[in-house]
């Protein structure tokens, strides 16, 4: 019922938004003094809340970072939990002000849904999930064939899903349900065979079922899914702010600027790491954007740099344990890169 | 009227103002621009506020491709089907929950409202304790009660329950043979549709009989032994044309046979559980609505208590009881789209599936809203031609 009632809310807001030029996103922010943040209904490692009620994981940290970069302070941040099927509408009505919630870039979200994804903060792919202890004998997504399948509506999963077994010409019988927590629920009560999502998210719900290690992630990975964060078209300075964060993340962990670190990198002899630290003299590095020019030192204070973060919510740090792999550095062998921040 | 008349001769004093008609029209017209300027300045709005933020509208989508399958159709639907059809299919799954939900709350409320006034104190509890109970839970939590319940007693897949006729029951579902008609089956139909027809004809010749001669005949067993016999006569002289499809254990499901899945029958089941506590209050308040002398008039003139309840009282309590039963009617089909919840792709399931794949709120949202109504008066239409041909004609 939720998301109607959004859906409803979305469309009374854009009846009711002044049609005459509203406020640019970065002057409503600084005027309520926080950030409004969608984030997912409880993702392990992407976003979920822990026993205190605070958010944890890479999107949770992400706007953290933005909130430093604006305000200089990383805890201005209000987060809003949003089902697949009401995430776009949230965004798109400025209910949150960035969508971070492992949401996958796609030409249609960019287009059709006057969405705009600023990168990408975790490169994904479709996996499945099955127990094997109930299905001895199968290692390979081709053996899925007349399987029940649990999956998450309104999601890029829903779709790849449909294509793989029809590629393949296979069968199956899909159960879908809306939130995740129903998908996990029916999944662990034995409603359906195999859990399909995105691998990480895979690892992180394994995790929560009542006998994690019975269930196997098999080897196959369907899809392209990289997930990102994404703001509304329209406000290009905004845009920028978002996309220039993400980007400090990953040149902090190029330059070796940590969270213990960044007070002496201030100081640092390189004069790579003072411009982006902002100590250059007659800077503008970040009042150009739009914010302070120390806003790097602020992020990275706040979150900590990208592989800091990585680290502490989905990789060694974590439950998850999920190896860095194409999420690198490009230096590493891996994705990350970051334009240069000068 | 005469005084109105004679009002409107006398030359107004003051100006016309003060007219009482001129002052009504004035302000219901001032009511209707001003509706009707809001209503412009939201849809005017909500068109450029669509495209300044570069989000795409109108009702093309409809023929794009969907790409997302839907776990029960009634009609032929794949991922290559529209958007359009997706709707639909949900569109037909609110419906046959509706109907099945509709029929079977009626019945059980019948029974538990008859029961509420039954002379026998344990018939009597149990029909106050199920109405309590039923009518004071919000129908959300029933669906999950039934659905968790389902999930929750039932053995997995390996360890089906057999029932008899080649049935199993589990995690998955209820699933039973399916009958496929082979050559010649047509003369199956063919014969039931003559046995209701003979039937029919029986019932009326029986009726107008005892009109007139005040003689009784066995219509019941007569019209049994037409729907039931003909057929069966057909099927044994067009040579056994009927075959099953048993469900089989495969890998992971039961294959073949026919699958009612766990989804439906939660929904099905809480629907009508908790719409037939409503209805069996209505079905109380009917008949004690019948004055009591009818019941004792009845009595006098020597009809047995069963056909005092069919004869006599039912029939007037329905000139009470139809009109609530409508709004029952309108709640059930309305509470349907609480199927979101336990995953039954209903109009809501795949219609804000559609919504959010192509990101067009406004249009999905307008969509479902349009088609809840437009069910929802042509249930009222019904309603009201059942009501308006048991009401009281008077002489």
């Amino acid at each position: 019922m939720k998301h109607i009632a959004i859906g409803i809310l979305g469309a009374a807001a854009l009846g009711f938004m002044a049609s005459a030029a509203s406020a640019s996103t970065l002057d409503d922010v600084k005027a309520k003094g926080f950030i409004q943040c969608g984030v997912s209904t409880g993702l392990a490692g992407f976003s979920a809340p822990d026993d205190k009620g605070d958010w944890k994981g890479i999107d949770a940290d992400f706007c953290r970072a933005v909130a430093a970069a604006v305000f200089g302070d990383g805890t201005k941040v209000k987060f809003t939990p949003l089902s697949a099927k009401e995430r776009f509408t949230a965004l798109q009505s400025g209910e949150v002000d960035i969508l971070s919630r492992n949401t996958t870039w796609t030409i249609n979200r960019d287009t059709a849904l006057g969405l705009n994804f600023v990168g990408v903060t975790y490169y994904d792919g479709q996996g499945f999930m099955i127990n094997a202890k109930k299905l001895p004998g199968v290692n390979s997504a081709l053996q899925l064939s007349g399987a029940a399948v649990c999956v998450q509506s309104g999601t890029t999963t829903e779709l790849n899903l449909a294509d793989y077994f029809k590629a393949n010409k296979m069968e199956y019988n899909p159960v879908v349900f809306e939130k995740l927590e129903e998908v996990n629920a029916a999944y662990d009560a034995g409603r359906c065979d195999v859990y399909t999502t995105d691998q990480s998210g895979l690892y992180g719900i394994r995790l929560t079922l009542s006998a994690p290690a019975d269930h196997v992630v098999l080897p196959e990975i369907i899809s392209k899914e990289p997930l990102g964060p994404a703001v509304r078209q329209g406000d290009d300075q905004w845009y920028h702010i978002v996309k220039w964060t993400y980007f400090a993340l990953l040149q902090a962990e190029e330059l070796g600027i940590t969270q213990a670190n960044v007070e002496e990198m201030k100081t640092s002899d390189s004069p790579e790491i003072k411009r982006v630290l902002g100590q250059e003299a007659e800077t503008k590095i970040g009042t150009d954007l739009g914010v302070s020019n120390d806003w790097v030192v602020n992020i990275v204070k706040a979150v900590g740099n990208y592989g800091e973060m990585f680290e502490r919510n989905v990789g060694t740090g974590s439950p998850l344990k999920i190896a860095r792999g194409i999420n690198a550095l490009w230096t590493k062998g891996g994705l990350q890169y970051a334009p240069p921040i000068r | 009227m005469a005084s109105q008349e004679v009002l409107r001769e006398e030359p107004s004093r003051g100006s016309f103002i003060n007219d009482p008609k001129v002052r009504g029209i004035f302000f219901q017209a001032v009511v209707v621009i001003l509706l009707v300027a809001g209503v412009w300045w939201i849809v005017h709005n909500v068109i450029e506020n669509l495209q300044r933020l570069h989000i795409a509208s109108g009702f093309g989508f409809l023929k794009n491709r969907a790409g997302f399958d839907i776990s029960e159709s009634a009609i032929a639907y794949s991922s290559d089907s529209t958007y359009g059809r997706a709707i639909v299919v949900g569109l037909i799954n609110t419906l046959i929950v509706a109907v099945a939900g509709i029929i079977t709350a009626t019945i059980i409320g019948f029974i538990v409202g008859i029961g509420r006034l039954s002379h026998n104190w344990l018939i009597r509890k149990i029909c106050t304790v199920y109405v309590e109970v039923f009518r004071n839970i919000p129908p959300l939590l029933v669906i999950f009660f039934w659905y968790s319940g389902v999930l929750a007693v039932l053995p997995v897949v390996r360890e089906s329950i057999n029932l008899p006729f080649g049935s199993f029951l589990n995690q998955r579902g209820f699933y039973f043979p399916r009958a496929v008609w082979g050559d010649g089956s047509w003369l199956i139909f063919v014969a039931l549709l003559v046995g209701i027809a003979l039937a029919w004809f029986v019932a009326r010749t029986a009726r107008q009989r005892q009109m007139a001669t005040g003689q009784q005949f066995p219509v019941f067993w007569t019209s049994l032994a037409l729907i039931i016999g003909l057929p069966l006569l057909a099927y044994v002289l067009s040579g056994f044309p009927l075959t099953f499809d048993f469900p089989k254990q495969s890998t992971f499901n039961l294959t073949g046979g026919f699958q009612v899945k766990p989804e439906f029958l939660s929904l099905y089941l809480a629907l009508s559980c908790y719409t037939a506590a409503f209805i069996a209050e209505i079905v109380r308040a009917g008949i004690l609505g019948v004055s009591k002398g009818q019941t004792e008039a009845a009595g006098a003139l020597g009809m047995r208590p069963g056909s005092i309840l069919r004869l006599v009282v039912v029939p007037q309590a329905m000139r009470i009881v139809i009109p609530p039963l409508t709004s029952q009617y309108l709640n059930l089909t309305k509470n349907s789209s609480l199927a979101i919840a336990i995953g039954y792709p209903d109009l809501t399931a795949t219609a804000g599936t559609v919504l959010n794949q192509t990101g067009q709120a406004v249009e999905g949202v307008l969509i479902m809203m349009v088609v809840y109504l437009v069910i929802s008066l042509v249930t009222s239409a019904v309603m009201n031609v059942v009501n308006a041909r048991m009401a009281l004609v008077e002489r």
